[in-house]
């Protein structure tokens, strides 16, 4: 067994997908996942509860729901591509690719706020626009967080913190990005998408 | 590097890397997870006294027919922090307790993977249960009950500050829950000792990870229902109205979906330290392991399909009450598998009836009384007459003192000789068991009768002539023998911290990990980290288990740092050295953040909010601030 031998042999805190860091930042994931999920299911649950159209002034448009999707997913590709870079040492691709999701997801959030702007409904009209916004509005609030984490760790990337080695803040920024823009699809096909179904 | 040069001993060595600056900086910044095992242990008793003393005041209100001593309003108040105190923040927490300190003993470990968010953990459970109580001193108490159903809840029926303590409090605890589950989640993952496969872990161990699963899943429920519950009193949304397209009964689906999971978070870890202690007085390793280990898993999982009998009066339709009617009963098998265990272990073993195999005892008879009172409230026809009577109170407090202070109380006796070094005294032990133990049936099996002549629960007094009187006296006598068990105990844990004799390393002859580190274990818990052979790395000579043996004596040092081993997480074989964070203020800081957040949003002082979330954002680069250092990198 390897413990026989010198067990300082073995690598210390090696930045990897095992690390305990790394296990924490997915299973938050998980548990965040799971708050969607309970309000996603208030929103059907009261849907399916409701007489009459729900949503109550119709599906909501996408002119402008549509594009921002589109925005967030390519800033995914962006920070995957930051990502991928500092694995092989590449503090350009690094620096680069997160400055660009930063501003990507700036450009979402002005959006929303827009589109917000454009509701004829407010957070107190009915049980409904105060799902949309609260969801929206969570959702919301997770980028906020995702762009901070990234305005953080670019911070130490242009101070040149982070080697192909040692990148595990990068490494969890990025996931926490990814499922930042991969709930924001379960979200927008549920807000956005289903009640053309209906 | 001194360290090699100088002949310095591998325990004083170890000892000056791993233990916990002096001082109140020591007191703040303090990582060591037996240090907040410990401090998780004492919190929560306190708020189970607090429980209780709500309690000793209830029952002194229901002794009579139309008592005086409380105002209906002031019953409100008491009733609802009875319940919020004892089912948030002593019955998990408690266990949390127990898993904090002995998790890293029982693999074999230096500490928890993520020691720093253990240190969270601890803070947010302290710092919302404080939350909570200043409600106390505002004047401002929850009393819409711990379940809180709304509309009742509503701004509209419920004005003041009271429900707001009650949405933030629990969002907050929430905070402390989820860190501890991932904690614990991780920790199994990583830090378990060489050859620690997972068929060898304690079953006490597959409880809290049962239960730390259930919580990533199940919390949110209730930080959902929270949240709704805030927006629709202080933004006015309808979440819950249905005149504008709520549900009230959003709500208790929510909550539900939370609150049935939540019953198996408070019980499998205190099943598994049964589980566990039951063939140390036995003398014979338990039988069934698998099928028990099984059983805490699928418990787990079947406990989110269940939620809806919580329901069935509220004129959800038959269908679903069917399904979730017969979901329920199928909880009775994984149930009946573990008492059947124990049974057999303690069948084909010698049971020695020292002070924790009698509560060890008392739990399986009280298990399967509350285990019988659920499958007549699982049986929907049945519930239906019985659902807001007596007979659940009775229920739920054979589920919740039975399952869970039972086992907590024999977890105490056979624990705290490793914790403090000191055995407990027998004498005072088996007076406290028979004064719970006689006490707790005195006082709650009448429940049951209560309930079936109809004696509706939540109420704060009755009429005269219903017949209930004596009863209720009977109960309140029998409550107050309860108390006084407990007040032994706590006698006997002073007395005993002074008087009691020397524990040595085993006193009980057990066999795990923990129980090969001295009393109490050092702050690097093993010289030299074990390599585990068996599931009983201590009976190994006796009872011939496996092929190999464990190595406790002479295996590796690592004495370089703060470190222990990372192993894979099925066979735990060891592929990393885990260099473990220092001292660090920065979980309290987070903490206290939140604390501040929590009062912004409590009284709805904006610019309080606003620092509690500067704080928070600086607290957590704080903390995850990477040292640019390459050798020295800490992360999580």
């Amino acid at each position: 067994m390897a413990t026989s031998a010198n067990p300082y042999d073995l690598p210390i805190n090696p930045a990897r997908e095992s690390n305990p860091g790394w296990w924490a930042m997915v299973l938050i994931i998980v548990t965040e996942g799971m708050l969607f999920a309970y309000l996603l299911f208030s929103y059907f649950y009261l849907g399916s509860m409701t007489i009459g159209p729900f949503p109550s002034d119709g599906p909501p448009k996408l002119e402008l729901a549509l594009p921002n999707t589109i925005i967030l997913l390519v800033s995914s590709g962006t920070m995957y591509w930051a990502e991928r870079g500092i694995r092989a040492g590449n503090q350009t691709r690094l620096r680069l690719g997160m400055l660009i999701t930063l501003v990507l997801g700036i450009v979402f959030l002005t959006i929303q706020g827009i589109e917000y702007s454009h509701k004829t409904f407010t957070l107190q009209t009915n049980a409904y626009s105060g799902l949309f916004f609260t969801i929206t509005g969570f959702h919301g609030a997770h980028v906020f967080v995702g762009l901070l984490l990234n305005i953080a760790v670019q911070t130490w990337a242009w101070r040149g913190w982070f080697t192909a080695e040692r990148h595990l803040a990068v490494t969890n920024a990025a996931l926490y990005w990814h499922f930042v823009d991969g709930v924001w699809l379960v979200v927008f096909f549920s807000l956005y998408i289903t009640p053309y179904f209906r | 590097m001194a360290s090699t040069t100088a002949p310095v001993p591998l325990p004083e060595r170890l000892t000056r890397i791993w233990e916990t600056a002096p001082g109140l900086y020591g007191v703040l910044a303090t990582v060591d997870h037996k240090v907040i095992g410990k401090r998780y242990l004492v919190t929560s008793m306190i708020f189970l006294l607090l429980g209780g003393a709500e309690a000793a005041v209830m029952r002194a209100q229901l002794a009579h027919a139309n008592e005086q001593l409380l105002s209906p309003e002031a019953y409100n108040q008491i009733f609802s922090m009875h319940g919020i105190t004892m089912i948030f923040w002593y019955a998990a927490p408690v266990l949390s307790g127990f898993s904090n300190y002995l998790w890293p003993l029982m693999l074999g470990a230096r500490d928890m993977a993520c020691p720093r968010a253990n240190a969270l953990s601890y803070w947010t459970f302290l710092m919302s249960g404080v939350f909570l109580y200043t409600s106390v001193l505002v004047g401002a108490v929850p009393d819409r009950g711990w379940f809180a159903y709304a509309p009742l809840t509503e701004a509209a029926y419920s004005p003041g500050l009271n429900m707001d303590f009650y949405a933030i409090g629990l969002t907050f605890l929430s905070v402390s829950t989820t860190v501890g589950a991932v904690n614990f989640i991780v920790t199994l993952f990583k830090t378990r000792a060489p050859g620690l496969s997972v068929n060898r872990l304690p079953i006490f161990v597959w409880g809290t990870l049962t239960t730390s699963f259930a919580i990533l899943f199940a919390a949110p429920a209730l930080t959902a229902a929270c949240v709704l519950l805030y927006f629709d009193r202080r933004f006015g949304t309808h979440f819950y109205d249905p005149a504008l397209g709520g549900s009230s009964l959003l709500w208790q689906h929510l909550f539900w979906s939370f609150g049935h999971p939540w019953v198996y978070i408070v019980v499998l870890p205190a099943m598994g330290i049964v589980s566990d202690l039951i063939p140390t007085f036995c003398r014979r390793p338990l039988v069934g392991y698998t099928l028990v280990a099984l059983a805490t898993v699928s418990t787990g999982i079947l406990g989110f399909g269940v939620w809806v009998h919580h329901m069935f009066a509220t004129g959800i339709n038959a269908t679903a009450s069917s399904f979730f009617s017969a979901a329920s009963m199928v909880i009775t098998i994984p149930s009946a598998i573990a008492v059947f265990s124990w049974l057999a272990t303690m069948w084909h073993g010698r049971p020695v009836f020292k002070t924790p195999m009698l509560f060890a005892a008392g739990f399986i008879v009280l298990f399967v009384i509350g285990g019988v009172s659920g499958v007549a409230t699982a049986a929907n026809a049945y519930d239906l007459q019985l659902t807001d009577t007596y007979f659940i109170v009775a229920h739920l407090h054979y589920v919740l003192i039975g399952i869970n202070v039972f086992a907590v109380m024999a977890g105490f006796y056979y624990w705290l000789p490793k914790i403090t070094g000191r055995m407990l005294d027998e004498r005072m032990g088996k007076l406290n068991f028979w004064l719970m133990f006689l006490g707790f049936g005195v006082g709650f099996f009448p429940m049951h009768t209560l309930g079936l002549l109809g004696m509706p629960r939540r109420i704060y007094t009755y009429a005269d002539g219903l017949g209930w009187g004596w009863q209720n006296m009977w109960i309140t006598i029998g409550a107050y023998v309860f108390a006084l068990g407990v007040v032994v105990f706590i006698v006997n844990f002073f007395w005993s911290l002074v008087n009691g004799a020397e524990a040595g390393s085993n006193p009980w002859d057990a066999p795990t990990l923990e129980w090969a580190t001295p009393s109490p274990p050092p702050p690097y818990n093993f010289a030299r980290i074990p390599i585990v052979a068996s599931r009983h790395p201590l009976w190994e000579d006796r009872i011939n288990e496996g092929t190999g043996r464990s190595v406790l004596e002479t295996g590796p040092m690592l004495d370089k740092g703060r470190d222990t081993f990372g192993t894979t997480p099925l066979d735990a074989e060891p592929d990393e050295i885990l260099r473990m964070p220092e001292d660090t203020a920065w979980p309290f800081f987070l903490a206290l953040s939140v604390l501040v957040l929590a009062y912004g949003l409590l009284f709805g002082v904006i610019w309080l909010a606003a620092i509690g979330v500067v704080g928070l954002f600086i607290s957590i680069i704080g903390w995850f601030m990477p040292s640019h250092e390459p050798t020295l990198t800490l992360e999580t």
